[in-house]
């Protein structure tokens, strides 16, 4: 308290000065809505009903590779590898680096399949072959995609990658320019590479495709340009699409038709990816999925999350916008929609809905039963019914007042009024920021202790809705944006979380937003890395901090661990901040404009002095 | 070096310009002469030596020392979505303006052109997609971010909202300077080889 009455102090005795380039002061802990006062459930816990874990069709045994970034379909990021333990992995060292010649922000997960290690960079997209059977895992082979330059001029935030996935001896990954590409895992061959994107009309491509079943799942990013979002998949063996289903639009187009049976009576009709827009906005309407699909294999279904609809004014588009902020659980042969449920109707502050999904099984109403958890940006972790979409609990983890929980009967988010955004008038202090209280970067989840890992974002903002007009190919936004902290200022914050419990366990700060995914191990460890360049590990009961190392730049990437070809555990991560909120550094942007990269430099003004753009991977392991 | 002269400049300049490709410097006076009547140069490099990097574009004079050029400017720039890109000024998904770096060039005629003719990593090719004149007051705009008149009434974390005219001597042709707060006699520099 007393150093947030300096911070507002200051700032009066010297207001222009120190507006331009000095982090605002957090939002005060009164702005917020406590965590009790908005956590909802359909019943009570019931944690001796049973042990909550992915059951093995989602998450096999752990054969000591890491050939997909989530690690298994059920996304748990967690290793059950245990050479490394809370007792010895202060001896962590680095054993080799490797420059990726690419200073942009590198959110992939290093991919180990075969006793090679394979990495895709931001843009321009190269891919590295390494080999961990010699010493210092030389380059195998390099390849080079050569996506059109003019991309990076229609990617929002950044040029990132958020990595491949090695599957029947390809490795499969796509390009800024909306390229998928499958090379030959042995030699770096092209097998295929399909055009999906056309950045002429905003689209590009930075997820990580989700290969499963013979079938290769991509979707578009573009959501502030305009584009109309769609996912596809691809025939894995010959990159042949098979079908594409849109996230807005007519039935016909979204593929619903009679399979589709969603849990909430707002969500039944006809069209309604039509009719809940203003004539013709559907088409320039946003929904698009760079985050992240999920495959089902107990009931052979995909899931993935549906981003914010465009453009950013909401005034300009009248209705409840299906079917973006959302997800959607899909027949992964035929693309039929199964079910749709809509985290933000009509979405006032960018909180698209492609934050990551653990499929788990859980103790909940006094039985197990199949669930799918989702930490969305606005703030709530959702424990869904995969099977019906019906939502089970949503409780806050981060800063929320823009709403009051979501209605249990109907389904629907309870918007705070008080915190929507208008047409020419700036609303203050919402909580949380359009980045949300999370973004992309991926959660994990450990059998062994239960608790969910979140890495997340602890920010506000203040907002003002412009008109916007639509060109194609430029941004369709609509909105001045100036982001600030969060209550007690710290930007970032590590959540673990008890799903069962529906509450944190333990919480570690940051001073800047968490950019890295997490990863845990059965050593009981979590490592993450924080955007002014420390990788650390912390014991997965107590948050405690056992072991960090500098790297050469913040990381915002999705940290890993393998089995080597000598039998030892390895830990893997990129370094490389960027990013929507690294774009300070890897921009380059000009600090003394809150407004830039949509509002984010506001809050992140202060980066330049703590890291400098890089692009390095790291591999750790005990002596031995 | 020529393939790239071909991308830059138009029509009539192209042709003395390959003609002087394989040629030595008798050919080269030639070319900065060329050069001096007509085309946008961007590159601060010019072979043979000569001070003289510019051209001059007479449609940029009117531009100059007008206020309301820049505020029309201004109005554009949120119009056709330019602030979705490059904000206020600061940048985001395309570079800053304000900062003072100019990779193309920071007179009137070059950023018109950048304007006119996109460039490769990113920046939309707008000519004839919007009448000349707003790509004038673009231009103009576009160059009052980073004058000192205009970073100085910045009064909140939003710049570049009262923007300053061009003042017409920001873009005279100062030939070669020693870099500032330098003592080093670079008389041969300026001069040329004798």
């Amino acid at each position: 308290m007393v150093r947030q009455f300096k911070f507002v102090l200051l700032a009066a005795l010297f207001p222009v000065a120190l507006a331009a380039q000095t982090v605002p002061p957090p939002v005060p802990e009164s702005e917020v809505f406590s965590r009790e006062s908005i956590g909802h459930a359909l019943a009570e816990p019931t944690p001796q009903a049973g042990h909550t874990a992915a059951s093995p069709a989602n998450a096999p045994a752990d054969d000591g590779q890491w050939s997909m970034p989530s690690k298994n379909f059920a996304s748990t990021r967690f290793s059950s590898l245990t050479e490394l333990t809370t007792a010895n992995v202060r001896d962590l060292t680095p054993v080799f680096s490797f420059s990726l010649a690419v200073n942009k922000g590198q959110e992939a997960a290093p991919i180990v399949a075969d006793n090679v290690m394979y990495v895709v960079t931001a843009y321009p997209n190269f891919v590295y072959a390494l080999d961990l059977t010699k010493p210092g895992a030389p380059l195998k082979w390099k390849f080079a995609p050569r996506p059109l330059p003019a991309s990076q001029g229609v990617a929002c935030c950044d040029v990132v990658n958020r990595g491949g996935t090695v599957d029947r001896g390809k490795y499969i990954f796509d390009t800024l320019d909306g390229q998928v590409i499958a090379l030959d895992a042995k030699s770096g061959k092209p097998q295929w590479r399909t055009r999906l994107g056309n950045i002429n009309l905003g689209e590009t491509v930075t997820m990580a495709p989700l290969v499963a079943g013979g079938r290769v799942f991509v979707g578009d990013s573009g959501g502030e340009m305009g584009v109309r979002g769609w996912i596809a998949a691809l025939d894995e063996n010959s990159g042949k699409l098979l079908w594409k289903a849109y996230n807005t639009g007519p039935d016909k187009d979204v593929l619903i038709g009679p399979q589709f049976k969603p849990f909430y009576a707002e969500d039944r009709g006809t069209d309604l990816g039509e009719r809940t827009w203003p004539p013709q906005a559907w088409k320039i309407g946003g929904g698009t999925v760079w985050g992240w699909v999920t495959y089902d294999a107990e009931l052979d279904t995909i899931y993935y999350g549906v981003a914010n609809p465009g453009p950013w004014n909401a005034d300009q588009r009248p209705g409840d916008n299906k079917w973006t902020a959302g997800i959607f659980a899909r027949d992964p042969a035929t693309g039929a929609a199964k079910w749709y449920y809509q985290y933000n109707p009509h979405d006032e502050h960018d909180y698209d809905g492609v934050n990551e999904q653990l499929l788990l099984d859980m103790p909940f109403g006094g039985k197990m039963r199949k669930v799918l958890i989702h930490m969305d940006r606005n703030g709530y972790v959702y424990v869904l019914d995969r099977t019906t979409g019906q939502v089970l609990s949503a409780d806050p983890y981060g800063p929320v007042n823009t709403s009051r929980g979501v209605d249990l009967q109907s389904g629907r988010l309870i918007v705070n009024p008080d915190k929507g955004t208008k047409f020419g008038s700036e609303t203050r202090d919402i909580c949380p920021t359009a980045s949300g209280a999370k973004d992309w970067n991926p959660t994990s989840f450990s059998p062994q202790t239960g608790l969910l890992y979140i890495p997340h974002e602890n920010m506000c903002m203040d907002w003002t809705s412009m008109q916007v007009n639509y060109i194609a190919g430029t941004p369709y936004v609509g909105a001045d944006v100036h982001m600030k902290p969060g209550p007690g200022g710290n930007r970032g914050e590590l959540t673990a979380w008890d799903p069962v419990n529906r509450r944190p366990v333990w919480q570690v700060k940051e001073n800047f937003p968490i950019w890295s995914g997490t990863m845990v191990t059965a050593g009981g460890l979590v490592f993450y890395g924080s955007m002014d360049g420390w990788f650390k590990a912390v014991d997965a009961r107590s948050g405690n901090l056992l072991w960090k190392y500098k790297v050469d730049s913040g990381v915002i990437g999705q940290p890993v661990s393998y089995r080597g070809p000598d039998g030892h555990q390895y830990v893997a991560v990129l370094s490389g901040v960027g990013g929507w909120s690294g774009a300070v550094v890897s921009g380059p942007v000009d600090p003394r404009d809150g407004s830039a990269a949509l509002g984010m430099i506001n809050v992140m003004s202060d980066l330049p002095k703590y890291t400098t753009a890089g692009g390095t991977l790291y591999v750790f392991a005990l002596p031995h | 070096m020529c393939s790239r002269c071909r991308i830059e400049l138009p029509g009539a300049v192209l042709l003395v310009l390959l003609s002087g490709c394989g040629h030595s410097t008798h050919v080269m006076g030639q070319q900065a002469a060329a050069a001096s009547v007509g085309g946008v140069i961007t590159s601060s490099l010019v072979p043979g030596y000569s001070h003289s990097v510019s051209t001059l574009e007479p449609q940029a004079a009117k531009y100059y020392d007008n206020p309301q050029a820049v505020t029309d400017g201004k109005r554009l720039f949120s119009q056709y979505n330019c602030s979705g890109c490059h904000s206020n000024g600061g940048g985001g998904m395309g570079p800053p303006l304000m900062d003072g770096e100019w990779i193309y060039g920071s007179r009137l005629e070059q950023i018109h052109q950048t304007l006119v003719e996109g460039r490769p990593n990113g920046m939309p090719a707008w000519g004839g997609k919007v009448p000349d004149e707003q790509l004038w007051e673009l231009a103009a705009y576009v160059r009052s971010m980073s004058l000192p008149q205009t970073l100085a009434a910045q009064t909140g974390n939003t710049p570049s909202q009262s923007p300053a005219a061009v003042p017409r001597d920001v873009d005279q042709d100062a030939g070669w300077s020693p870099p500032p707060d330098t003592t080093n006699d670079y008389g041969t520099l300026t001069t040329g080889p004798k």
